[in-house]
C-alpha cells in the first residue's frame, strides 16, 4: 500500500520540483524587475511543496531523503508530468505551463484538503493557499497577453495550442490513481477534468483564446516514469554535483 | 545670490543631519550625484543576480537552492527599491535603463567576475555581499531621504544574505577534501575584488571629498575597507581557510589589519568594461528586455483598454 | 524606449496589523491595478509584514506644497494646548 502512496507522492511533488526549476532558469530574465520577483515567489511556493511531498515520501520508502530523491534518483524513477518539463521558450510559454498547472493544482489540492492521509491533507492545506494566489496571477496574465496587443494575443494562442497536448496526461488514470481513489486519499485524475476545463476554458474564452481541441498524443506518461527528452538535461543540470561528489554533503 | 543663500541653508541642514527630501531645494551637483550613485547601486543589485542565478539550477540540496532562490530575489527587490529611490530625482526607471544598456551607467565591477563553482556561491555571500554591507550600514545614515530609507531596509534583508554565504564556506571547509579545495580556490578569486569594491584609495577617489561634505557618503573607501578587512579575516580564521595576501598581518599600533598594495591596473581594466564577464552581463540584461517588449506593450494596451471600458462603463 | 515602457509608479502602504494604521512602505511599478497590488504583496510583504494593502496611483497623490511650508505648518506651533503634556495633573492621580 505504501509503495502507492510514495508513487503517488513523488508525482505531486516531483512535478512542482521540476517547474519550480523551469522558473529557476528564467531568472533575471522577466519582461519587468516586479514580475521578476513575482514570479520568483511562485518558484518558491513550488519548491517547498515539492520538499513536503518529497520529504513524505522519503518516510514512507525509510532510509533516504528529499535530497536523496532528488538529487541522486535516476530519470526513469522520477514521476512528474510531461507538462512541467517542457521548456521555457519564451513569456506566453511560460505562462501558458503555469496557467494550466495551476488550474490543475486548484482542482486537485481542493480534493487533496480532505484527503484521508493527514500528512497529504496536511501539506495541502497550506499549499492550497499559495495555488489559489499562483491561480489568480496566471489568470490575470492570460487576460493581458490575450486581449492586449494582436501579437500578444497571438504568441499567446500559439503557446496554448503547443502546450495543449501535454494536458491529456493529467488526467489518465494509472494504477496509482485507482489505488489513492479506493483509499480515499487521492481523486480519480480522471474526476478533475471537467472541472479543469470549466476553470481553463472560461479564463481563455474571456481572454479571446481559442481552446484547442483535446488530442491524445501518447501512451508513455511521466507519472509513469516515461518522460520527453527535455527532463534528462534538467536533471543533468540538477544532479550535477552531487553525482560528481557522491562523498560530499552539501 | 539666491542660490548662495539657498547652498549655505542646505549645508545647514546637511550639518544638523536633517533630510533631504525630493522636493526641497538641492544643488544641481548634489542631483547628479545622487543619480549618478544610487542608479549604480541599483544596476550592481539587478547585474548581482547573474553569477549567482548561474548557480540556481546547480544548487545540490533542496534547503541551498531555496535559500538562493530567496537571495536573488530579495536581490531583485533591493534593486527595485533603490530604482524608486532614483526615480524620487526626477528621471523615470525607463531612462535608467536605457543608460545601463548604452553603457553610460556603470554596476559594481565585481559582478563581471565568473561564478564557476559551488563555492562561489558561499564566497561572493560571504565577501562580497560582506563588503556591500559594510557600506549599506554606513549608507543608512545618507543625507538623501529616499536613499537613506532604502538603504535601511536592504539592510534588514541583507543580514541573511551573508550568514547564508558564511554557511556555505563553513560547509566546504568541514567537507572532504575536494570541498575543501574548491572554499580555497574560491577564496582566493574572491578576495582581491572584494577588497576593490569599495573603489579607489581616498587619495585617487574623484567624488569623495564632496560626497562627505554633503554626507551622500558618511564613511571614506579606505575607512569603509579597512573595517570590512579587519571583521572577514577573524571569520576567515574561524574556517581554516587562507588570504591570497602574504602581507595581512594585525599591525599593533593601529590595531588594524595591514594589507598588500591593491592591483588597480586589475580594478581599472574591469571597470572599463574590459574582459567577457562584462559583454556577458550586459548582454543578458538586454536581451532579457528586448525579449520582454511584447510582453509590456501587451499590459499596456490591456491597462489601455481597461481603462476605457471603465470610463464608458 | 516608450514614455512608459516600465508602466506606472504607484505608492504602497501595509498595515502591519488589524487596527494599526496604513504606513508608506515604498513604491513600485505596474501597468495596472491588479498588477499593482500583487506585486506590492510579492515585494513588501515577503517576510510576512503585511495584514492589508493599499495601493494609490502616485501622480494622484496631493502633496502639500514645500514653498508653502512656514504658512502651512508653523502656526500650530504655539498651540501646545493641543497636546496632553500640555496640562498639569496633580501627581497620584492614574488613569487620565
Amino acid at each position: 500500500m505504501n509503495d502507492k502512496i510514495f508513487d503517488y507522492c513523488l508525482r505531486i511533488g516531483d512535478s512542482s520540483l521540476i517547474l519550480s526549476h523551469r522558473i529557476g532558469e528564467y531568472c533575471s530574465k522577466a519582461p519587468i524587475l516586479e514580475e521578476d520577483l513575482a514570479i520568483t515567489n511562485v518558484g518558491l511556493d513550488l519548491l517547498g511543496q515539492a520538499e513536503s511531498f518529497l520529504n513524505y515520501a522519503a518516510e514512507l520508502k525509510g532510509n533516504t531523503t528529499a535530497d536523496e530523491l532528488t538529487f541522486k534518483r535516476k530519470e526513469k524513477d522520477f514521476r512528474c508530468l510531461h507538462l512541467v518539463q517542457t521548456p521555457n521558450i519564451d513569456f506566453a510559454f511560460i505562462l501558458t505551463r503555469q496557467f494550466l498547472i495551476d488550474c490543475y493544482h486548484q482542482t486537485l489540492f481542493n480534493q487533496l484538503i480532505n484527503s484521508q492521509d493527514e500528512r497529504i491533507s496536511g501539506i495541502s492545506k497550506k499549499a492550497i493557499k499559495e495555488i489559489n494566489y499562483h491561480l489568480k496571477r496566471s489568470t490575470e496574465w492570460i487576460l493581458r497577453l490575450g486581449l492586449g496587443t494582436d501579437h500578444s494575443n497571438q504568441r499567446l494562442q500559439n503557446a496554448v495550442n503547443e502546450l495543449w497536448m501535454y494536458t491529456d496526461e493529467l488526467f489518465i488514470d494509472n494504477e496509482t490513481d485507482i489505488k489513492m481513489d479506493k483509499l480515499n486519499i487521492g481523486p480519480l485524475s480522471s474526476s478533475l477534468k471537467n472541472p479543469w476545463e470549466q476553470l481553463v476554458t472560461s479564463t481563455l474564452r474571456s481572454a479571446s483564446i481559442e481552446v484547442p481541441e483535446a488530442n491524445l498524443y501518447s501512451l508513455q506518461y511521466g507519472k509513469n516514469g516515461f518522460h520527453t527528452e527535455y527532463l534528462g538535461y534538467i536533471l543533468a543540470e540538477m544532479q550535477h554535483l552531487p553525482l560528481l561528489y557522491p562523498d560530499a554533503s552539501w | 545670490m539666491e542660490d548662495e543663500k539657498k547652498l549655505i541653508q542646505f549645508q545647514q541642514k546637511i550639518d544638523q543631519d536633517i533630510k533631504i527630501e525630493p522636493r526641497d531645494w538641492m544643488p544641481e551637483k548634489y542631483r547628479q550625484t545622487l543619480i549618478r550613485q544610487i542608479s549604480q547601486h541599483a544596476h550592481s543589485e539587478i547585474i548581482g543576480m547573474q553569477p549567482e542565478g548561474n548557480w540556481l539550477t546547480r544548487a545540490p540540496s533542496l534547503r541551498s537552492k531555496k535559500i538562493l532562490m530567496a537571495k536573488i530575489q530579495d536581490e531583485a527587490g533591493h534593486g527595485l527599491y533603490l530604482y524608486c529611490a532614483a526615480e524620487t530625482l526626477g528621471i523615470k526607471r525607463e531612462q535608467f535603463l536605457q543608460w545601463l544598456h548604452e553603457g553610460k551607467a556603470k554596476y559594481s565591477s565585481v559582478f563581471n567576475y565568473p561564478t564557476l563553482t559551488w563555492a562561489d556561491m558561499g564566497a561572493v555571500g560571504w565577501l562580497v555581499d560582506g563588503a556591500a554591507i559594510v557600506n549599506q550600514v554606513s549608507l543608512q545614515g545618507t543625507s538623501y531621504g529616499p536613499y537613506a530609507r532604502a538603504m535601511v531596509k536592504i539592510c534588514m534583508e541583507e543580514s541573511f544574505h551573508q550568514r547564508q554565504g558564511f554557511e556555505i564556506m563553513v560547509q566546504l571547509a568541514n567537507g572532504t577534501k575536494e570541498q575543501k579545495e574548491m572554499a580555497q580556490d574560491a577564496v582566493n578569486r574572491w578576495w582581491w575584488p572584494s577588497i576593490m569594491m569599495f573603489g579607489p584609495h581616498d587619495s585617487e577617489s574623484a567624488h569623495s571629498n564632496q560626497s562627505l561634505k554633503w554626507k551622500i557618503k558618511r564613511e571614506s573607501n579606505d575607512e569603509l575597507r579597512q573595517r570590512f578587512i579587519d571583521k572577514t579575516i577573524e571569520q576567515g580564521h574561524h574556517l581554516g581557510l587562507i588570504f591570497p595576501d602574504p602581507n595581512l598581518k594585525l599591525n599593533p599600533e593601529t590595531n588594524h589589519y595591514d594589507y598588500s598594495p591593491i592591483d588597480w591596473d586589475e580594478f581599472w581594466n574591469v571597470v572599463k568594461g574590459n574582459g567577457a564577464g562584462n559583454r556577458q552581463r550586459l548582454n543578458h540584461h538586454i536581451k532579457a528586455h528586448e525579449d520582454g517588449k511584447w510582453v509590456r506593450e501587451a499590459a499596456i494596451a490591456y491597462a489601455k483598454k481597461s481603462n476605457l471600458k471603465q470610463k464608458s462603463a | 524606449m516608450s514614455d512608459e515602457d516600465q508602466g506606472i509608479l504607484w505608492e504602497v502602504f501595509i498595515q502591519v496589523k488589524a487596527g494599526r494604521p496604513f504606513k508608506h512602505v515604498g513604491s513600485l511599478h505596474a501597468y495596472d491595478k491588479e498588477m499593482a497590488m500583487k506585486a506590492a504583496r510579492d515585494l513588501y510583504t515577503r517576510r510576512n509584514e503585511g495584514n492589508g494593502i493599499w495601493i494609490v496611483k502616485a501622480e494622484n497623490i496631493i502633496s502639500s506644497d514645500i514653498n508653502d511650508g512656514e504658512s502651512f505648518f508653523d502656526p500650530s506651533n504655539d498651540k501646545i494646548y493641543r497636546h496632553p503634556t500640555f496640562y498639569k495633573i496633580p501627581d497620584g492621580v492614574k488613569h487620565i
